[in-house]
């Protein structure tokens, strides 16, 4: 099977910790400090009430499939999904280390992270246990 | 709503280029065949247009080398760009600028050449923008137009129940209005047994679910009442349109619903009729699963039933309760430079005059409805709608 190749992802100043922690096994969250709500991508200013007080916060790693896709037709196939994260928001990401074949949505996952061919740390996730189809 | 006015425009002109592979056709070219063959259609000259439409497809800086190479004499242009459905905006701002009197004769025009340049067919290369704030969080991770609409179809098949299938016979519609046209790409009727036969390509889209690509192109030509009146074409009044953006709004979405949903009220509103008053409906078909969520979002059935909606024939004229994409649509007819929102409102234009082909014209066809999905359903997109009055 060819190995897969993945776009290199570009941090900005505004991004930079996220994948500095994402290097280091740690998955961050931006939440406001202002209305307390967690919010998907991160971003400087709060896109629900517009605050500049948002701060990177240790996310659980933990969330559930909202939706998923089996990319049949590229070489090696995988699994693009949105995951709900335990904190509330969902985002776009990958399934991986699975039978792609008996994953449903809703099922709980768990953060892992997969690294490019620069080596920047991709978050991904992983089915918790083993989920009968 | 106080705010609600009929636009006071007519759809003069519509000319969908014949051709559906252009390799020896330059994009000019095919930029020009567009343009005079709305006009020619209209009984106007290019010398009768003073507002120029265009999308990102148009190449050069907006509208300029476009409006230089066909030497348009200009005081009104809009490049609104929302990808595929940025052409029944256009439609819609060209209404509104005739009305306030910005400009007369309004030429929109999109042309492509995705087939004979290789495009459209996916792959890992994208030219997307770092400086885009979401191209770090969706491009390492594969994004493409099929997963994406994949997992839109993933969603409401988990949701509501909806099948495979039922899917299909969106496909099989098409494929009935095809037949009849001698340009479509293609003309095979094909059954829900084809369609589930083919192969999968991103779950739970399968290659027949897909549209089709094609180089080619279309032009409308948009004008105020006196002059539609004193043209002997019949009669195509734009009475209502809306549009609307929308996105994963800080990771708090539902994919299932499109802005279909806030644009289709709009435009309801602003003609003051129902959807049950439409006769025939343009919907935008990128992928199967795209029409089956407008149908819902735009209220000719409940959130969930799109399935149930569509299946038994029921889009397909002469046989079901609503008629969509007679000629074909870009599942099967035309989806030229991966844009669709042009070519659904030329067949909503040709349905409301009346000169559909014979055996898919829908009787009395007095009101229509083209919408169109821009960009991605399930990421980011914007939805557009249009209603047409014949008279």
């Amino acid at each position: 099977m060819d190995e897969r190749v993945f776009i290199e992802p570009v941090p900005t100043a505004e991004t930079q910790a996220f994948w500095t922690a994402a290097g280091e096994g740690r998955f961050l969250v931006r939440r406001c400090g202002a209305c307390g709500k967690a919010h998907w991508y991160p971003r400087e200013h709060c896109p629900f009430c517009a605050s500049g007080d948002t701060e990177w916060t240790e996310g659980s790693g933990d969330g559930t499939i909202y939706s998923f896709s089996i990319m049949r037709r590229a070489k090696p196939p995988y699994v693009m999904a949105y995951v709900t994260l335990a904190e509330g928001p969902t985002m776009m990401t990958n399934i991986v280390e699975c039978d792609p074949e008996t994953l449903r949505i809703g099922d709980p996952v768990r953060v892992t992270y997969v690294l490019t061919s620069e080596g920047k740390a991709l978050p991904m996730f992983t089915p918790k246990g083993k989920v009968s189809p | 709503m106080a705010t609600a006015r009929p636009a006071s425009a007519y759809i003069v002109g519509a000319y969908e280029h014949p051709t559906r592979h252009a390799p020896d056709r330059s994009l000019a070219q095919l930029q020009a065949d567009v343009a005079l063959g709305a006009l020619a259609d209209a009984g106007l000259s290019k010398d009768d247009v003073d507002g120029f439409f265009c999308g990102p497809d148009a190449p050069g800086t907006g509208p300029l080398s476009i409006a230089d190479y066909l030497n348009l004499d200009l005081r009104h242009v809009d490049t609104t760009n929302t990808s595929g459905s940025s052409y029944l905006i256009h439609v819609s701002h060209a209404a509104q600028a005739i009305a306030a009197g910005k400009c007369s004769v309004a030429l929109i025009t999109l042309a492509g050449r995705p087939r004979s340049e290789g495009r459209g067919k996916g792959g890992l290369v994208r030219r997307d923008d770092p400086n885009q704030p979401d191209f770090q969080w969706e491009q390492p991770f594969g994004i493409q137009v099929l997963n994406v609409y994949g997992m839109t179809a993933m969603r409401h098949m988990h949701l509501y129940g909806t099948t495979s299938e039922q899917l299909a016979w969106i496909k099989v519609a098409a494929s009935h209005h095809a037949q009849h046209n001698p340009h479509a790409f293609s003309r095979d009727v094909v059954t829900v047994e084809d369609v589930v036969a083919s192969p999968m390509v991103s779950d739970p889209l399968r290659r027949l679910d897909c549209c089709v690509i094609t180089d080619g192109g279309g032009a409308l030509i948009v004008a105020r009442p006196e002059i539609a009146r004193s043209l002997k074409r019949p009669l195509v009044k734009v009475i209502g349109s809306g549009e609307r953006p929308q996105h994963q709004q800080g990771g708090y979405f539902e994919i299932t619903r499109s802005g279909a949903a806030w644009s289709g009220r709009a435009a309801f509103e602003q003609a003051g009729v129902t959807p049950a008053d439409i006769k025939y409906v343009s919907l935008y078909d990128s992928f199967t699963i795209t029409v089956l969520i407008q149908l819902e979002d735009l209220g000719f059935c409940a959130k969930g039933e799109g399935g149930r909606f569509v299946a038994e024939g029921n889009l397909i004229s002469g046989v079901g309760r609503l008629p969509f994409n007679t000629d074909g649509g870009g599942l099967c007819n035309n989806h030229p430079g991966n844009r669709g929102g042009m070519t659904k409102v030329i067949e909503a234009v040709r349905q409301v005059r009346g000169e559909a082909h014979p055996a898919v014209q829908v009787p009395n066809c007095d009101l229509a409805l083209a919408n169109g999905i821009g960009g991605q359903l399930g990421v980011r997109h914007a939805s557009a709608t249009l209603i047409l009055e014949r008279g």
